[in-house]
């Protein structure tokens, strides 16, 4: 097939993947507020609704019917289009997530890559909101975010291909039934781990690294002039984004919908409860990093991107290609 | 990059931690004795009203938010206000007016929900201050305690006061 896909219970998977992908970012929202209360010793929203989860249905009934603003001095057809694409491009990536053996899209060969694009075409989002803005503050913002994310991209795809070497595929199913026979990648991969991890934190730009919109500097930076609607879709892009990097992190070091080994007796629970909890646990460590890690400043992050970062990227595809060479 | 693990520990940590918030409307904080909220008037032991209208509370009030008129009851000869009007719109509860009040009339409560849709009606009126009790000093009446003569009280018959003496004679 092209791009060598393979359709396999696809169409059907589409409307609750793009569904639960928008449900989950909602909820994310007030989860994300909730317990970032609790952490600062608070309560977080607990009015609306039990344990105030309806906080989230508020909030998007009340940017539905915000002033959806188009900025006369702005570009109109960009400023429009910029949200699609965060939004769209980050919803598409997740066409090759397996949630659970055969629970996926499209199996795709080359999952990684289209994983790896996707991201990239979420920067033009960005860049095309600062840019279509006509606004200082956005401006900044949207350079910020196309030098931070085409910087972290490099090493985010290198730090993989030590997972693909491991594996011997470009696929997420591959990789995580690779990882059933012997360990989890997060302990021979920890490198690699840790490097996708900060990678991935920089592309979606969550809190320590969100310097296109630090808002301290730059009021809210790229979105700056984007109201009603349009700005729920750049957030909502941002919760995808989110759960996407934590699905591909679970996918790729945590062993995906693989369970506890046989014989423990936990055989009974479903591979996408296995998907769930771990995805839920990273997502949380996302949340624990906005609450606990102050933001870098911008010369800190790309020295940090490049001096660092990049070559213990290289290291490790070195040494885990040299180990692999010695033992098989 | 150890100091960071530990900032992510500490915050972690705090997941177990009581939270401070207080659910106001639901659980109401605990509001000392000597709050300076709403403003009342206290009656002494007997009942009358404690002010005798001496305007020092309005002299010490910083805003100028009380206004008040003296007039005398005739039947006894003790002061009190005609009216007694203070402006919560502008109170800005320092106090002043309880430390300034020589008869312990005016003194401050621990109630503070003033909230009103009109803004007059922030203005409040002898009825709506005047309580029936004696506030925070239940023994003190000013009137006992006083020098001056009024009905059923002559020269020198007030709490530690001698009887006035007659300077025509040289007896101690």
């Amino acid at each position: 097939m092209m791009f060598g896909f393979e359709l396999n219970m696809s169409y059907v998977l589409i409307v609750p993947v793009v569904a639960g992908a928008m449900g989950f970012a909602l909820a994310l929202v007030w989860w994300e507020r909730r317990i970032l209360g609790f952490w600062q010793d608070r309560l977080g929203p607990n009015r609306v609704g039990p344990f105030g989860i309806l906080q989230a249905l508020a909030d998007m009934i009340k940017l539905m019917f915000k002033d959806d603003w188009l900025p006369p001095f702005g570009d109109r057809f960009f400023f429009v289009l910029a949200p699609i694409v965060v939004a769209g491009s980050m919803l598409l990536a997740y066409v090759v997530v397996p949630f659970s053996p055969g629970w996926v899209i499209a199996d795709s060969n080359i999952a990684i890559l289209w994983f790896l694009a996707m991201s990239s075409l979420a920067v033009y989002g960005v860049l095309l909101a600062g840019l279509a803005s006509n606004n200082k503050y956005s401006l900044l913002g949207g350079l910020r975010a196309a030098a931070q994310m085409v910087t972290y991209e490099v090493f985010m795809g290198l730090s993989l291909l030590g997972v693909v070497i491991h594996a011997g595929t470009f696929s997420l199913s591959g990789i995580v039934e690779a990882q059933a026979e012997g360990l989890w990648f997060c302990i021979p991969q920890a490198l690699g781990l840790v490097i996708f991890f900060i990678a991935g934190l920089a592309e979606s730009h969550r809190l320590p690294f969100d310097l296109p919109e630090a808002e301290h500097e730059l009021t809210a930076g790229f979105h700056t002039e984007y109201s009603g609607m349009k700005f729920g879709v750049i957030m909502a892009g941002e919760y995808v984004a989110m759960i996407l990097t934590s699905c591909l992190t679970v996918l790729l070091f945590f062993g995906g919908w693989l369970g506890t080994p046989e014989g423990w007796g936990l055989d009974w629970v479903h591979p996408i409860v296995w998907f769930g909890v771990k995805v839920a646990v990273v997502i949380n460590f996302f949340i624990l990093l906005r609450a606990a890690i102050p933001r870098p400043r911008y010369d800190q992050l790309m020295a940090r991107g490049w001096k660092i970062l990049l070559p213990l990227s290289l290291v490790n595809i070195l040494a885990t290609g040299a180990i692999r060479l010695a033992t098989v | 990059m150890l100091s960071q693990i530990r900032t992510l520990w500490t915050v972690l940590s705090h997941t177990f931690k009581r939270n401070e918030t207080v659910q106001y409307p639901e659980e109401m904080p605990y509001q000392a004795p000597r709050y300076r909220g709403r403003i009342i008037l206290t009656r002494d032991p007997d009942g009358e009203e404690r002010c005798v209208a001496c305007n020092l509370c309005a002299v010490a009030c910083p805003v100028d938010c009380i206004a008040l008129q003296k007039t005398e009851r005739e039947e006894d000869g003790r002061w009190y206000p005609e009216f007694f009007r203070i402006n919560f719109s502008r109170c800005i509860m320092c106090g002043m007016c309880e430390e300034a009040c020589p008869t312990y009339a005016i003194q401050l409560t621990p109630d503070f929900e003033l909230c009103e849709y009109e803004r007059s009606n922030m203005v409040y009126e002898k009825e709506h201050l005047l309580i029936q009790g004696t506030g925070k000093y239940p023994d003190y009446s000013f009137w006992q305690v006083a020098g001056k003569t009024i009905e059923g009280k002559g020269k020198g018959e007030a709490q530690q006061e001698q009887s006035p003496s007659d300077p025509r004679s040289n007896l101690p």
